[in-house]
């Protein structure tokens, strides 16, 4: 039963890093309708800066925080530039164009930082067990990182006049255009924001999965997974649905499948949702006329 | 996923063809002549490396073509076509492996398996469209080296080691005696080549047009009578099996198939093909597949990250600039000299 317990307690700190991610595609997709393939590189590559920081001898939380800033100035910089000017263009083309994100970033930063594997400090130790030895200090430490994210985002959204104003930016660009609200430079601050989400997860799930070029890769699909389950146009949704996929990935990973097929059960729930309930749980049903 | 936005694209305009007169006979004979020259010449001028390198282009062109026939014309999003690369060398590997069968028997059936499995992948494809089939099938990329690893399949597949095969040899009554090499590059040239010719006579005809406006105007496709459900799952069985023949040619032209040859990365490499070759040209196809073979080769000089960074750049500039690929530079270039002539 203890064994049980660890994996579900395991799998809930797994699944707030998909959670974050969850989060970070479906602010993207909210705004835009735009699915990031980029977003594990992109977040990558912000873990990979903060590495290097803290090698040169910042302490943890001065590179924490100036690296959430920092992709959060990659990602208004990426919208800016490579977005925008594709803004209007067919499903393809932006498709094309985050392959085309995905394979700079990812390869941009095995180019700079190498392809071996790092090490990655965690900020949390402790001096005993916690909780009986049923959670390490790391995955009670990141789950809180999370939450406190996830929390922030919420507060945000839900009482600043600007995340109001992103808010219906996202929902109806061209009221929202109308009663003066800058929608091109709400989307830029959307991309912005999901890169440093993106950021925190990358920082949270390194110590757990050692630091190297494609990191993310596998955690992507289970964010893709989550957001899904939740509803791609959900937050709460995607942040549930992350958490969801977190617990269900160690469980079918311990007692199903193994370990060697854990990607194909996120590749499994992605095509389960989409055929039998493509809206998720929460999503809202898109109809359309034609 | 309105249907305008599918319009909005200057590569999916359905331009009108002016009717051909047709050339006269002479002028056929000449091009198909010439052809024929610049098929046959590389592999009696070229050393034996540049020639295997000849093949694999042409035998990524396959792939690209495969990729094609379902993204480019009928607007269907796959990054998930290495998989079907990857099932068709599977297939071609494990029967001539496992079963002794020579590689022309394991064609028809690795084409079959590739069909079918493609036809099966459709009926999803059809509830997902646009932006959620590239999702898809982008996770079934990622997937595709830890499937084939699994170690219910071991005994097959050969797991991680992977398998080994032998080239075909050149028959006896063959003029001359050609290498194993100069045999394989006239196997995959004459494969590829029917199947270009069979795709290009799929696209050129009523068929073709129905998948075209599928991918411009759905409804409008269905109010003309389409059953636009059947072409596009019918779209990707043939996507799927174009896919796989290329990759059995590439099985034995490799002379091994091992699970890590099949990462997301050649799904990556298949779309920034078709992407840069020409999206909905046949004959852009081939273009990309000579890119895609090339350029990493020269970019790995630099750095082993440069060909993956140069792919990405040219991707988005492509898309920028030349969102008709190649094969639109040219046409448009031809268009200029004909307008001047």
């Amino acid at each position: 039963m203890d064994g049980f317990a660890h994996q579900i307690i395991a799998g809930i700190a797994t699944g707030g890093i998909y959670a974050s991610v969850a989060l970070a595609l479906v602010m993207i997709y909210q705004a835009t309708h735009h699915v990031n393939f980029a977003q594990g590189e992109m977040a990558t590559l912000s873990t990979f800066i903060a590495w290097s920081m803290v090698e040169a001898g910042f302490p943890y939380w001065v590179a924490f925080a100036a690296t959430v800033m920092l992709s959060f100035l990659i990602g208004v910089l990426v919208e800016r530039l490579l977005m925008r000017p594709v803004q209007n263009a067919a499903v393809l083309t932006h498709v094309g164009v985050f392959i085309g994100l995905l394979l700079i970033v990812g390869n941009m930063t095995g180019w700079i930082f190498g392809y071996t594997t790092k090490v990655y400090p965690s900020p949390f130790t402790s001096s005993g067990p916690l909780m009986g030895g049923l959670i390490s200090a790391h995955e009670l430490g990141s789950t809180a990182v999370t939450l406190v994210v996830l929390t922030l985002v919420f507060l945000f959204f839900r009482y600043t006049s600007l995340g109001l104003a992103m808010r219906a930016a996202a929902y109806n660009p061209r009221s929202a255009r109308l009663v003066g609200i800058r929608v091109g430079w709400m989307l830029a601050l959307g991309w912005g924001l999901a890169a440093a989400i993106g950021a925190v997860a990358g920082m949270m799930v390194a110590p757990v999965v050692f630091l190297d070029p494609s990191m993310m890769t596998g955690i992507l699909l289970y964010a893709f997974a989550g957001a899904l389950i939740g509803g791609i146009d959900n937050p709460l949704g995607a942040v549930i649905g992350g958490f969801a996929v977190g617990v269900l990935e160690n469980l079918a990973g311990a007692y199903v499948v193994g370990t060697e097929l854990k990607l194909t059960v996120a590749l499994a729930i992605i095509i389960g949702v989409l055929v039998i309930r493509p809206s998720g749980l929460l999503g809202r049903v898109v109809t359309s006329r034609v | 996923m309105s249907a305008s936005e599918n319009v909005a694209i200057p590569a999916t305009i359905p331009q009108a063809v002016p009717a051909r007169r047709g050339m006269p006979a002479w002028q056929v004979a000449l091009v198909v002549l010439g052809g024929l020259v610049v098929a046959i010449a590389p592999a009696f001028v070229l050393e034996s490396f540049p020639l295997f390198q000849l093949t694999m282009a042409v035998i990524m062109g396959l792939a690209v073509l495969g990729l094609n026939m379902v993204t480019g014309f009928n607007g269907q999003i796959s990054l998930g076509h290495g998989a079907f690369f990857a099932l068709g060398a599977y297939a071609t590997a494990i029967l001539m492996s496992h079963l002794d069968w020579s590689f022309w028997a394991t064609l028809p059936f690795s084409a079959a398996v590739c069909g079918v499995v493609g036809y099966g992948i459709g009926f999803p494809a059809l509830r997902l469209g646009g932006l959620y089939l590239a999702l898809t099938t982008f996770s079934l990329a990622v997937a595709v080296p830890q499937i084939l690893k699994h170690k219910s399949i071991e005994d097959w597949t050969g797991g991680v080691q992977g398998l080994f095969l032998v080239k075909p040899d050149a028959p006896a009554w063959m003029p001359g005696a050609l290498t194993p090499d100069q045999w394989m590059y006239f196997v995959a040239v004459g494969v590829a080549g029917v199947c270009f010719l069979l795709c290009w006579n799929l696209i050129r005809g009523r068929i073709g047009r129905a998948l075209m406006a599928t991918r411009d105007h759905q409804t409008a496709a269905e109010a003309m009578g389409m059953d636009t459900a059947t072409l596009k799952t019918r779209a990707f069985a043939v996507s799927a099996m174009v896919t796989g023949i290329a990759g059995s040619l590439s099985a034995v032209a490799v002379e091994f198939v091992a699970p890590d040859s099949f990462s997301l990365m050649v799904s990556i490499t298949l779309f920034v093909g078709m992407v840069v070759g020409g999206v909905a040209s046949i004959l852009g196809s081939l273009f990309g597949g000579l890119f895609v073979l090339f350029v990493p080769n020269i970019a790995e000089a630099i750095s082993k990250a440069a060909p993956g960074v140069i792919y990405g750049i040219l991707l988005i500039a492509f898309l920028f600039i030349l969102p008709d690929g190649f094969a639109g530079l040219l046409r448009r270039i031809a268009g200029r000299l004909r307008g001047r002539g």
